[in-house]
């Protein structure tokens, strides 16, 4: 009897007290911590940004080869890396969605799409700008560069799914079943594309030996990646809270259509 | 089983009796091989060079159009929710329907290959290599267009969305399917690629086009 009581106090303090992801993960409470972490993380990422750009720009050497279209690279990888990394986030979404049926997963996978587009035509964008003076050609088929622009597709197909539906809770839930077929299926294509053609350099910077390229390129390089990272972030954060407020105008127009339609047949 | 070979019998009975449209599926892969040497002109040596490709092009394209019957006049008629709640489940309905759209759309195709085969003044080895390659790698390319049509057989205008989401899916098969038809004799690397993209999709894709119907109609 005793046991038994005991288990129901902790049932309800469990009730009472979820755990403090979910509890930040509600889409109320979202709103309410989010408003006030925006401008600090503006103004952190402002920072990391001049220091990265101020290293890129001033504070590390032109490369032996490439002379000074090397510092193209402190855009190029940053924005390439985030090219992946938000697909990442929208798997993660995905699960959140298919599995939990989370509102706000819904909300961070539709926010993240556009972002992920962005990058990874940012990511083309600034790697045609390099190739064209150490390759002599904008665009070449090459391995990476054709898996990124077949990744920027996928993206644009995602985008247009979501666009497409009226219902967003359903389209949620269809686009979750796309991502993750799309996150099984990327790696085969990454995988085949390098195996047909492949021209550009291997990864330099995470390799079994360590880096290999000198501190002097690192420190501009990791610090723009930072700021990248952060800047994506920011973003992220706000897109989600104008998700959020566009879905409660909405409701809110609903609700107020309603209201009228019952007004006029009384 | 018997409930499996009732949908697949219903499929095939549906597409060869009045209104069905597989013939016109084949029409248009000739055509659009027969369209090339217009536009690059009847050079034989070239167009030999480019026929695989080009087979591969027009097979896609048809396989695309023909996306969007696989699940659309189900989902109008009303049929797909009964098939919801049907004694096998929806993946063993699903999986059928990919087996019949594939005896439907791929089968014919390869019939009709050796018709561009001479169009194209193709040689008997390639056109046989050719023949392979769309064997084993047409189910891979049906099984991501259940994806596909599954997931946009709830839109109204979901028509040209398929094609749009699927297309970057497919890439790996094309890169392997014209390899093998390119690829010397003896070297069977694209080959056994082709066969795995083959087997893992279309294992794959009765769960996530099954699973992609569900959460549509809910």
């Amino acid at each position: 009897m005793e046991a038994e009581k005991a288990d129901v106090t902790d049932a309800a303090t469990q009730l009472k007290k979820p755990s403090w992801f979910s509890r930040l993960a509600h889409p109320g409470a979202f709103m309410s911590w989010s408003r006030p972490v925006l401008w600090p993380l503006g103004l952190a990422t402002a920072a990391v940004f001049a220091i990265g750009l101020w290293f890129a720009f001033f504070n590390s050497p032109a490369d032996y080869q490439m002379g000074e279209t090397v510092r193209i690279m402190y855009i190029h990888v940053p924005n390439a890396w985030l090219s992946q990394f938000v697909y990442g986030v929208m798997v993660v979404a995905s699960l959140g969605t298919l599995v939990w049926r989370h509102p706000l997963a819904d909300v961070a996978a539709k926010s993240a799409a556009p972002l992920g587009a962005t990058f990874t035509a940012m990511a083309l964008f600034s790697g045609a700008l390099w190739g064209r003076p150490t390759w002599g050609t904008f665009w070449e088929w090459d391995g990476r560069m054709t898996s990124t622009l077949i990744l920027l597709f996928i993206y644009l197909g995602i985008i247009a799914l979501w666009r497409a539906f009226d219902d967003q809770l359903r389209a949620a839930r269809i686009v979750a079943v796309v991502t993750l077929v799309g996150a099984l299926d990327i790696p085969v294509i990454k995988f085949s594309v390098d195996w047909w053609n492949t021209l550009h350099q291997p990864a330099s910077i995470i390799t079994p030996t360590g880096p290999k390229m000198p501190p002097s390129l690192l420190t501009p390089l990791f610090s723009m990646m930072i700021a990248f990272t952060l800047l994506f972030v920011l973003l992220h954060v706000a897109s989600m809270r104008t998700e959020i407020l566009r879905r409660r105008a909405e409701t809110l127009g609903r609700q107020a259509a309603a209201k009228l339609a019952t007004v006029g047949t009384a | 089983m018997s409930a499996v070979f009732a949908v697949i019998g219903r499929e095939l009975r549906l597409a060869t009796r009045a209104g069905g449209d597989a013939l016109t599926l084949v029409l248009f892969f000739v055509m659009v091989g027969a369209v090339v040497p217009f536009a690059i002109g009847p050079d034989r040596t070239l167009l030999a060079k480019l026929a695989p490709g080009l087979i591969w092009i027009a097979a896609f394209l048809s396989m695309l159009l023909g996306l969007d019957r696989l699940f659309r006049a189900d989902e109008d008629d009303g049929s797909l929710l009964l098939f919801r709640h049907a004694a096998i489940p929806l993946e063993a309905v699903v999986a059928a329907k990919v087996l019949a759209h594939w005896l439907l759309s791929a089968v014919p195709l390869i019939v009709a290959s050796p018709l561009l085969a001479v169009l194209l003044a193709m040689d008997m080895p390639s056109w046989g290599r050719t023949v392979l390659a769309l064997l084993i790698g047409t189910p891979a390319l049906t099984a991501f267009g259940a994806i596909g049509a599954a997931v946009t057989v709830s839109l109204k205008r979901g028509g040209l969305l398929a094609p749009v989401l699927i297309l970057p899916l497919c890439i790996p098969v094309l890169i392997f399917g014209v390899a093998l038809v390119a690829a010397p004799d003896g070297s069977n690397a694209a080959l056994l690629f082709l066969a795995a993209l083959s087997l893992v999709s279309v294992a794959f894709c009765p769960f996530a086009a099954a699973l992609a119907l569900r959460v549509g109609s809910e």
